[in-house]
């Protein structure tokens, strides 16, 4: 039995390994395949053989919005769909350009920035400004 | 696939009350008005009912509280909530629960007065991995879907538009509808921007509003007052709960629960007179009309275009005027279903009040009632007909 089912949950992890400045996703001992968000058990078979492994960082924009805000609280702000390199798909925020400028298809890296104090997986046009 | 289902179970009342805006009544008043309104409306009793159906956005245990305030003592009760799409599971589940002789009579109800309480509400819990980001749920999804769409297909946000003036036309032959007026593309793309590609004009109203059905047996169907609408299929299907965790934005699950229905309903899609597709966006609609098979993934931009599915049209599509036009009181499942069964009956000949020309949909005996809940999460899809279609 792995460790998934003792001590802290897969959610706790990914956020304490966040805190260490780590982005961790989750991979079948089994077959190799990649999985996020963190589980207890494999979404695809049901077994319990996920270990935690570095995500590679590198992603692709699969779907984008530009939220509208008001200037005074902080101004627009993008929410992204980003296919790791791995497979997986996860919701994150596209910063460092304009959130209307962010479009579906282009390559970003990941990077750990604070939202409202908290560590949280953003992402960077590749290329970009850094 | 089983047929075992098919008919075995009709719609004898429907009501809905405080539709718009009412102020000065909380939930569980409006949906009680409503389970008056459908009892009176099917020429039962109060007591009559022995099973209880409700999900609604603000009551952690509804269906116990609403047969409480009722004063019925069902034997069954189903609480089942998978968003706004739960009211076709409970009429599927409704109609499990008579053919097996567990329950002669259900009720199914909801009731929200958001729109007067101050905004939509949720018991929603925030998603874990996406809430950090901002999302503004339901709609960011929703934004995401249409923005992949529009990748994968070439769609534009005049496609969209297009569906909000479709459902503004049929809003304006109903005089139930909440919004009525002119209503242009250009207006669409004109309102303020929310969450591109989506303006104010391509989401959903935020208003009060109840609604109720009642549900039983064929031989005892017979003996209603109004023409008993029959549930011919039904099914559904869910793949995620966050929309990061669903496959492919542009495919939901009604590709899955659709062709389960219309094969349970043994008609086809084609063979529906009106079709009743869960708005909550713009998107929804075209992504409903591909998925249930109306035409193929991509062309539903194409479609919709010069008028198809709005009043004089191919295809009466939202007749009511839609979540977009007519009502949305947070969870709009149960309105879907009531225009698909009262489109039915007015053709029969009930009097279903008053629409303007082309309102009624002539000579309509098979409706299709599509559910979604979450975000584009759970799809119930739902075939009611006319005792002839049996």
């Amino acid at each position: 039995m792995s460790d998934n089912f003792s001590g802290t949950g897969p959610e706790g992890r990914f956020h304490e390994f966040l805190e260490e400045g780590r982005f961790m996703i989750q991979r079948s001992t089994t077959d190799g395949a990649y999985v996020f968000y963190p589980r207890v058990v494999n979404p695809f078979t049901g077994a319990d053989d996920l270990e935690w492994v570095e995500a590679s960082g590198r992603g692709t924009v699969y779907a984008t919005t530009s939220t509208s805000r008001r200037p005074e609280q902080g101004g627009d702000y993008n929410v992204a769909l980003v296919d790791l390199e791995e497979g997986p798909r996860m919701m994150a925020r596209v910063v460092d350009i304009p959130s209307a400028d962010v479009t579906i298809g282009m390559s970003v890296c990941a990077a750990i920035e604070e939202i409202n104090g908290k560590k949280v997986i953003v992402f960077k046009p590749v290329g970009g400004q850094s | 696939m089983s047929k075992t289902l098919r008919g075995k179970a009709a719609c004898i009342g429907v009501a809905t009350a405080g539709v718009g805006e009412a102020p000065g009544r909380n939930s569980m008043e409006l949906m009680v008005q409503a389970c008056y309104g459908a009892v009176q409306d099917a020429g039962i009793k109060m007591q009559d009912i022995d099973a209880v159906f409700a999900a609604t956005a603000v009551h952690a245990m509804p269906a116990m509280s609403l047969a409480e305030h009722l004063g019925i003592h069902p034997k069954f009760s189903d609480g089942n909530n998978i968003g706004g799409s739960s009211f076709m599971a409970h009429a599927l589940t409704a109609a499990m629960a008579i053919e097996a002789g567990i329950i002669d009579t259900a009720l199914i109800a909801y009731g929200s007065n958001q729109r007067t309480a101050g905004g939509f509400k949720s018991v929603s819990e925030p998603m874990p991995y996406e809430a950090d980001y901002q999302p503004r749920m339901p709609l960011t999804a929703y934004a995401l879907a249409a923005s992949r769409y529009m990748h994968d297909f070439g769609g534009s946000r005049e496609d969209l538009a297009e569906v909000a003036v479709a459902a503004r036309a049929w809003a304006n032959l109903n005089p139930e509808a909440f919004m009525q007026g002119p209503l242009t593309v250009e207006d669409v793309l004109g309102a303020r921007m929310i969450s591109t590609p989506l303006t104010k004009l391509d989401c959903c109203l935020v208003t009060d509003g109840a609604a109720a059905i009642i549900m039983t047996r064929p031989d005892r169907a017979k003996d209603a007052p109004k023409t008993p609408v029959y549930l011919l299929g039904a099914a559904m299907q869910h793949y995620h709960r966050m929309i990061s965790a669903m496959p492919d934005l542009t495919r939901t699950a009604a590709a899955d629960s659709g062709p389960r229905a219309f094969e349970m309903a043994g008609y086809a899609p084609s063979d529906m007179d009106t079709l009743q597709l869960y708005d909550a966006f713009t998107i929804n609609t075209i992504l409903f009309l591909e998925d249930l098979g109306y035409c193929a993934k991509g062309e539903g931009k194409d479609f919709i275009k010069n008028g198809h599915i709005a009043p004089g049209g191919g295809l009466a599509v939202n007749t009511n005027g839609g979540g977009l036009s007519c009502v949305h009181p947070g969870m709009y499942g149960l309105f879907v279903t009531i225009e698909a069964i009262r489109q039915i009956r007015a053709a029969a000949g009930d009097d279903e009040g008053q629409r303007l020309d082309g309102g009624w949909i002539p000579n309509a005996r098979l409706s299709v009632a599509h559910g979604n809940g979450g975000v584009l999460s759970s799809q119930v899809t739902s075939i009611w007909g006319h005792p002839d279609t049996l």
